[in-house]
């Protein structure tokens, strides 16, 4: 052809150039872009959702909700206080319980419970849930996320580990999917 | 000064600097564009330098730790001589430098600057927009406290609807499962490397454009844009109405730059910086996060959406302002420059501004959010409880301690989230009153299993005493009847 007839050995050289750069950026990027995208792939069984205790069942009475704190199953030597999280401890009776996240499930923001109504309300946009999470008013809408919990030799144990966020079919959930 | 003259033209003979330079400088601009108008551009270049300057000051003190953050502002603030006054200037920058970057596009915009040739320093003074609000949204993260804390959340959640990649896109965003370390450290880097070295770039590639295709000259109505013959006639105008730039126009420029910076500086010596509000302790729930000023709007608007337009809103509404701004060039490349040729330009204008600062204003006092002690703290104004019976006054005590207060005002204190109830016996009879009560309804939660019969009955009957003294309360004339004939409907009369 008669472009081939027309390369020089320099032009040849430097398109070498351009090639020998070309496979030596796609070869670095690979790790460049695990490391980028390391958050996004860690797998969540193995990686960062555990059980962490909340308390014993007698610290629950029951028929109430009370603010529980736990430190998160995984934590960054830098994480300082920000491993540590609410979320809100209803005993309905007995062993049966509900925990929900004090993340609103409009934006997050954290939802505080008012015994007396028997209401969940959030600060920023006005969101209001019953007893139960159940959406009651406002911009939600769902109910409030809960944790997956368990009692284990009397203790209160939920798997936690992930913020929870309302997700891309938020108005989808008719039913209340778990935070982890 | 011979002495110095030869330095600099031994440096000169090296660096061969000083004839592109004096050529930028004396590149001829049009006389009528020597104007006050024309300051905002070199003004926020002029602020971000000082960005660039505080933000490294305070990143020899600053420690982008989760654990560490917090404690290292209130070191700057308490601790550091003058580190109070270096993070002031640092914030109330920010606020400047989004004020004046608005002020500027919005005279780009109306003075017809966006369109040919200058179409690409449009498009490249969008994406500068767009990271300065990055700039923003960033810093408020870097000020570690309950806000920021809380405000990734939101981000998060927002982040969280894009279809099919939100729940990957708010793991990188937060660097990982949960707001924790990890999550500072990438903003820092955002803030302090990724966003600011794209700015100066984009600053370089904006500032050059204008130096090449000449400053926009003052539209006159009638002069048109096209673009066979735009560029000739522009040398024209320069050749025969032209001066330089230096000093026939730059004397503006830098008179406005010093008093913006004496501005800053005035501000921050007599407000002081911003927070840090309370620790980012994640259990701490007792907190109202608000956003930072310059995003009350979308504060506003994600409160007064419909939940079910929410997330076609939120993710499919940046995508389309953003267009608009970068289609605009090519949209309307050509024609009328002058504002007083361009109603529609003017209005629309006018309309984004009144938009912008409603949302803003709404959201300086958000009527959409409880007052969350309202019930224990507000008092229940005294003439509505005079004269009142017991039952009345049961009610009213139920009314505060059910919280309704704090999304109902009485006298003007209490939430502004439901309806003032005042007047709310003209509005609902009895029957209505407690249907509201049980079921809700109308964005109200039902409170039908929160209330004893007992308390139900007292709290309508405080809320039947709740009109003015001149209007009768609301009454079913059904009822009357009823009542009057002293029969109660019959069983089967019940549907």
């Amino acid at each position: 052809m008669s472009n081939e007839t027309l390369m020089t050995r320099r032009g040849l050289f430097m398109k070498l150039g351009i090639l020998v750069n070309g496979v030596v950026a796609a070869i670095l990027a690979v790790p460049i872009v695990r490391f980028l995208l390391s958050s996004v792939t860690l797998s969540r069984e193995n990686a960062y959702t555990g059980w962490v205790p909340l308390g014993r069942v007698s610290e629950f009475p029951e028929g109430e909700t009370r603010l529980a704190t736990f430190r998160n199953p995984y934590v960054a030597p830098t994480d300082g206080k920000t491993a540590d999280t609410a979320c809100w401890v209803r005993r309905v009776e007995g062993e049966e319980f509900q925990v929900f996240a004090v993340n609103c499930a409009h934006l997050g923001c954290p939802v505080r419970w008012f015994p007396q109504s028997g209401l969940f309300m959030c600060p920023c946009h006005g969101g209001a849930y019953y007893r139960d999470g159940s959406r009651a008013s406002g911009p939600p809408e769902r109910g409030l996320f809960e944790y997956p919990f368990k009692v284990e030799g009397g203790v209160v144990t939920i798997q936690a580990g992930e913020l929870p966020t309302p997700g891309p079919n938020a108005a989808l959930d008719q039913e209340r999917p778990p935070c982890a | 000064m011979r002495v110095i003259a030869a330095i600099a033209e031994w440096f000169d003979h090296r660096l061969q600097l000083a004839a592109p330079i004096r050529d930028a400088a004396q590149h001829p601009v049009p006389r009528n564009t020597a104007s006050w108008w024309y300051v905002f551009g070199s003004a926020a270049l002029t602020v971000f330098c000082l960005q660039l300057a505080t933000g490294i000051l305070l990143a020899m003190v600053y420690v982008p730790s989760a654990d560490e953050a917090w404690s290292s502002l209130q070191t700057l603030n308490h601790a550091v001589v003058l580190g109070w006054f270096v993070r002031a200037l640092h914030g109330w920058g920010s606020n400047f430098m989004i004020a004046i970057v608005l002020i500027h596009m919005v005279q780009v915009f109306l003075f017809g600057a966006f369109k040919f040739p200058r179409e690409l320093t449009w498009i490249v003074g969008v994406f500068l927009l767009l990271l300065t609000l990055a700039m923003a949204f960033t810093g408020q993260v870097m000020r570690f406290d309950q806000d920021a804390y809380w405000g990734l959340g939101i981000g998060a959640s927002i982040a969280s609807r894009v279809p099919v990649a939100g729940p990957a896109i708010v793991k990188l965003m937060l660097g990982g499962p949960i707001i924790a370390g990890a999550t500072l450290s990438r903003f820092f880097a955002l803030h302090v490397f990724v966003v600011p070295g794209t700015l100066i770039v984009l600053v370089c590639l904006h500032v050059l454009m204008v130096l090449k295709l000449g400053i926009n000259e003052w539209p006159m109505p009638g002069r048109v844009v096209k673009r066979a013959t735009y560029e000739r006639d522009y040398h024209e105008l320069t050749r025969s109405d032209g001066a330089p730039f230096v000093p026939y126009a730059i004397w503006k420029d830098m008179f406005f730059a010093a008093f913006i910076l004496l501005a800053v500086a005035a501000c921050a010596w007599y407000f002081g910086p911003f927070g840090p509000t309370g620790r980012p302790d994640p259990t701490i729930v007792q907190t109202v996060p608000r956003p930072d000023y310059f995003f009350l709007w979308l504060y506003a608007v994600l409160s007064l959406l419909p939940p079910s337009l929410e997330t076609p809103a939120v993710i499919i509404g940046p995508v389309v302002l953003i267009g608009a701004l970068l289609l605009l060039p090519f949209l309307s490349g050509e024609g009328e420059k002058s504002w007083k040729r361009r109603p529609i330009a003017v209005l629309t204008v006018l309309l984004v501004a009144i938009t912008l600062g409603t949302f803003t204003h709404l959201a300086g006092y958000a009527p959409w959010s409880p007052h969350m002690n309202a019930w224990s703290g507000d008092p229940v104004p005294e003439p509505l409880l005079r004269g009142a019976t017991a039952l009345q006054r049961q009610g009213a005590l139920v009314f505060q301690a059910k919280q309704c207060r704090n999304c109902h005002a009485l006298g003007e204190s209490g939430g502004q989230r439901g309806p003032s109830l005042d007047s709310v016996a003209v509005r609902l009879t009895q029957d209505q009153l407690i249907r509201q009560v049980i079921q809700g309804g109308g964005n109200m939660p039902a409170y039908g299993k929160n209330l004893r019969p007992a308390e139900t009955t007292a709290l309508v009957a405080f809320l039947e005493t709740l009109h003015p003294a001149d209007h009768k309360p609301a009454r079913e004339a059904a009822r009357d009847i009823v009542l009057r004939s002293g029969q109660e409907p019959r069983e089967s009369a019940k549907p």
